[in-house]
């Protein structure tokens, strides 16, 4: 086996040291009953071409070289190769979590940046060194509002990413955290009287997203106000990060849950992903996930360190602020160097691409004769349009020209018929917008 | 004494300076060039009132070489696994082969939407499905879920499946039995699910004391969760029996996977009374680390749990295509948003591809073989607390060490000047000052030689220069880190100086 460093007359020296007459002698220890006395039921070791072979034709079959509307929650944006350039290099993914601080600078450091970042884009004091995605950040960001506020009941936007209410659903279910969700007015945007009768005085958080799931921006002030006046903490999810170049960082919310997956992370067919919670700095230490911070050595040299764990399971065990062990370091890694590469100006300028592009296709959309639906809201890269025929049936019309199209709203919203949400950013052509324009037209 | 005389692995060498990435902006530098716009441009506080955003703040302005050069240097501040043994018990710091980053980068897979039409999507189906499938044939278990993004949330999954299973029966019961040598994921699990935790102590070889556990398995017991071989590195020989004693009261047995780099090959938690357990594929299946994450948790579980897997699952169809199945009455729901963290699954299939049923096996004795090699090389120059045969991983205490004021943690950062990364340091916590040694099957002969000649040098120097370890690590960058004002003040975000001086 070619990853194993040992001949066999290593393997035999070494069990002539330890003196054991053959391996079965240290595995003694498990019952003979249990051992398995057969080779496992898996394919044959294979080569490494013929691995290659394998999964390029997986590869082969899944969607390559398709041009996408969908969004949804994962973006399709282009990533700079000096991203796989540099978190290909083994002393970044063969690292292990930065618990020996003076062997762990590269992690540790790029993380204080990935931090720092994460607070400028945002707004928030403190950001952590990220959760596993958008959907549990959302889940712990609430449970962080409970503790907080030492309220119980929390209350969730029906605009809120769907698959992230599920999550928070199942997480929230043992926790005494009951969960109500309030709704939408006409614009696309949160309803203020729905909301406001869903809030009590034992409100502990309110989660609200934007741009939320239709793409439409949400009025945080007005929302913080509300929220606030009844002494719950507001959370505001952001699902599409490059949002944040363009649009104003929701600074009136007490935390904010993260996806940042369209910093460079490929969308992977799903994961791994990056969420991160960041938050107001009298917060902090009911934070859940690790925070690396800044110190000096004993020779008064600038370093860094994982801090502040007397908040997490391995300390606190059952009383910890959650459970969570890993973050999502490489991950982590790959938004640092995107936000690096595009840095202040950059991200600017692709979230007003992303803008230009999605204001276009809505227009070529309404011309062809869809409606535009929550049309009066301000929106950044998504939008929801309504056509005459299923969107399905579009969706297939455009596979047949390698185009997949947007998303249908009916899976999780069944009260849009024939509606469905596209997403446009800068990697969307021209071109694509206007072949799609031309199937929803008919 | 030259410090310097007994290391054999490393040298020190020149290492660059650098700082932080904010430090080297300045306004106009770039590192982008997006392509023209080929839509009319527009006015952004015209499309978004008042929500425009006018600044970015401090966000740097650097070029391409430096962000590559920055990124580069300090990544040589890192130890990694590239660079030697990396011997962190409980954490399975294998090689991570480089075809598995290869194949998870190939374009179908790495740009696939989660939302894209099942019928271009396949290849990756297929390869959910194939995993799942050897998982479940490594584990012995008859069902799985690839959804959990760590060992920590795939125990949270577990727990959340045993729960619903035993409402389904009528009852939920109220607490979860967890031996004192458990990570403290465990507990928090416990905590997060809505039971209170029990502790359960060892006996005097480490295992689980069938006598006390039978005392405390009653019908508020939901299940006990338990680390098979545990955090000591010993196999919970009468497995069989606390199996028995808890299915007897209607209690289940979770296993925490994290230590299934000792089995795999040659005995499968299904068959000696697992229910459901989870796997850490960023250990067992070599899937790397990252600095961090990101991990994969898949959770198997046994007939009785399956209707209760989160949604969705991955099913045939009857056109023979692949498709996920939503329509789950019983599922606990979601615990990650899309199908979990399909990155790691790659690689993991590529590991077991490239490793077939007889390297996988080799791949367990090896790690067990390394851990006692270790072992019979380091008994007498260290305290062994527990006679118990060794598997994957050994654990010694610094009894020895104590005397002369020198700590498992003095040790471990003297290991840093010999080349080695620690140990895991204090863990587990049965064990006052523990030194917890995995090797994995990773190592060589010689590598090994060499970590066992640097701890033995340690041990020397414990006895005739204690100061020479209590002042480790020597030959870094930057000397031992000042913990406490790090946590008494956080700073957890870089400031520009000028802000900090008008402070």
């Amino acid at each position: 086996m070619r990853y194993l460093p040992k001949s066999q007359a290593d393997r035999e020296t070494m069990l002539r040291e330890i003196g054991a007459k053959s391996i079965d002698d240290l595995f003694a220890a498990i019952p003979a009953e249990y051992r398995l006395n057969r080779d496992l039921n898996i394919p044959r070791q294979y080569a490494e071409s013929e691995i290659v072979e394998f999964f390029r034709e997986r590869a082969a079959n899944s969607a390559q070289g398709y041009a996408t509307f969908l969004g949804a929650g994962a973006y399709s944006h282009y990533r700079p190769v000096v991203i796989e350039s540099l978190v290909s290099r083994g002393e970044f993914f063969t690292a292990y979590t930065p618990y020996q601080p003076e062997i762990a600078q590269g992690t540790l450091q790029s993380i204080f940046e990935f931090q720092t970042m994460i607070c400028e884009l945002t707004g928030m004091d403190v950001a952590n060194a990220s959760m596993y995605d958008g959907s549990t950040g959302a889940a712990e960001a609430l449970m962080m509002a409970a503790r907080v506020t030492g309220r119980s009941k929390c209350a969730v936007a029906s605009t809120v990413h769907p698959e992230y209410r599920e999550v928070i659903t199942t997480y929230s279910r043992y926790q005494g955290m009951p969960i109500t969700t309030f709704g939408y007015a006409g614009n696309g945007r949160i309803d203020l009287d729905t909301l406001d009768m869903a809030l009590d005085d034992d409100t502990a958080g309110v989660l609200i997203q934007s741009p939320n799931f239709f793409g439409t921006i949400e009025d945080v002030a007005a929302l913080a106000d509300i929220v606030h006046s009844k002494g719950a903490l507001l959370i505001v999810s952001i699902a599409e990060a490059v949002s944040l170049g363009i649009v104003k960082p929701p600074t009136e919310a007490d935390i904010v849950s993260m996806e940042a997956q369209s910093f460079g992370v490929p969308l992977g067919f799903g994961g791994p992903y990056c969420g991160v919670i960041a938050t107001k700095e009298k917060f902090v230490r009911q934070m859940p996930g690790r925070l690396v911070g800044e110190t000096r050595d004993k020779q008064g040299r600038r370093g860094f360190v994982l801090t502040l764990s007397t908040r997490e399971q391995h300390i606190r065990r059952e009383k910890a602020t959650s459970n969570i062990c890993t973050n999502q370091g490489l991950v982590a890694l790959m938004c640092g160097i995107f936000m690096s590469v595009y840095g202040r100006e950059g991200l600017k300028e692709l979230a007003t691409q992303n803008l230009a592009k999605a204001h276009y296709a809505a227009e070529q959309f309404k011309k062809a004769g869809a409606t535009v639906l929550f049309d009066g809201a301000p929106r950044f890269n998504e939008f929801v349009i309504q056509t005459k025929t299923d969107p399905y049936t579009i969706n297939d019309k455009l596979l047949g020209e390698r185009i997949i199209g947007g998303f249908p709203l009916k899976k999780f919203y069944p009260e849009f018929e024939n509606a469905a949400l596209w997403c446009c950013t800068e990697t969307t052509t021209r071109a694509s917008i206007d072949a799609a324009a031309k199937e929803v037209a008919q | 004494m030259n410090p310097n005389a007994k290391i054999k692995k490393a040298t020190t060498h020149i290492s660059q300076n650098e700082g932080l990435i904010f430090e080297k902006s300045s306004p106009g530098k770039r590192a982008y060039k997006l392509p023209p716009l080929d839509v009319p441009e527009v006015d952004a506080a015209e499309l978004l009132g008042e929500r425009a955003r006018e600044d970015l703040g401090e966000m740097p302005e650097v070029s391409e070489i430096e962000i590559i050069r920055h990124y580069t240097r300090i990544s040589t501040w890192n130890y990694a696994v590239d660079h030697g043994m990396y011997p962190l018990g409980s954490c399975t710091m294998k090689y991570n082969a480089r075809v598995n980053e290869y194949v998870a980068r190939l374009m179908g897979l790495a740009e696939a939407h989660p939302y894209q039409p099942e019928r271009i999507s396949q290849g990756a189906l297929r390869i959910l499905k194939m995993l799942s499938e050897q998982l479940i044939e490594i584990t012995g278990m008859d069902a799985i879920t690839l959804q959990p993004a760590a060992g920590a949330h795939g125990e949270f999954t577990g727990i959340l499946m045993v729960r619903a299973y035993l409402e389904s029966r009528g009852n939920p019961r109220k607490k979860i039995l967890i031996p004192d040598s458990a990570h403290g994921t465990n507990p928090a699990t416990a905590a997060m699910s809505g039971y209170s935790v029990e502790n359960i102590k060892s006996n005097s070889a480490g295992m689980v004391d069938i006598a006390s556990l039978e005392a405390q398995v009653n019908e508020d017991v939901a299940a006990l969760m338990l680390t098979n071989p545990n955090t000591l590195g010993v196999f919970e020989q009468e497995i069989h029996k606390i199996a028995d004693v808890l299915h007897a009261k209607g209690a289940l047995m979770y296993m925490d996977g994290a230590n299934m780099n000792a089995l795999v090959g040659k005995v499968r938690p299904g068959d000696f009374g697992a229910d459901v357990m989870h796997l850490n594929l960023h250990k067992t299946f070599s899937t790397p680390h990252g600095g961090g994450g990101p991990g994969s948790g898949p959770v198997a579980c046994k007939k009785i749990l399956e209707p209760f897997l989160p949604a969705p699952v991955v099913i045939s169809k009857s056109d023979g295509t692949l498709g996920f199945d939503y329509n789950r009455p019983k599922s606990i729901g979601r615990v990650r948003m899309f199908y979990g963290n399909f990155g790691m699954h790659v690689r993991a299939l590529a590991y077991i591809m490239a490793n077939g049923p007889d390297g996988l096996r080799q791949t367990t004795e090896d790690a067990v073989l390394n851990a006692n090699y270790i072992r019979k090389k380091l008994e007498g120059y260290y305290d062994l607390p527990y006679s118990t045969p060794t598997m994957h991983e050994v654990v010694f205490s610094d009894r020895k060490q104590t005397p002369k004021g020198i700590r498992t943690g003095d040790i471990a950062k003297r290991l840093i000047d010999y080349g080695f990364h620690p140990y895991t340091v204090s863990f587990p916590l049965v064990v006052p000052g523990a030194l917890m040694i995995e090797p994995t099957e990773s190592e060589s002969k010689e590598e090994l030689d060499l970590f066992i000649d640097a701890m033995k040098a340690i041990a020397e120097e414990a006895e005739q220069d204690p100061e020479l370890v209590l002042t480790a690590p020597h030959n870094t960058r930057i000397s031992r880190l000042d913990e406490v004002s790090a946590a008494r003040k956080p700073v957890l975000r870089w400031k520009p100086q000028t802000e900090a001086v008008a402070k």
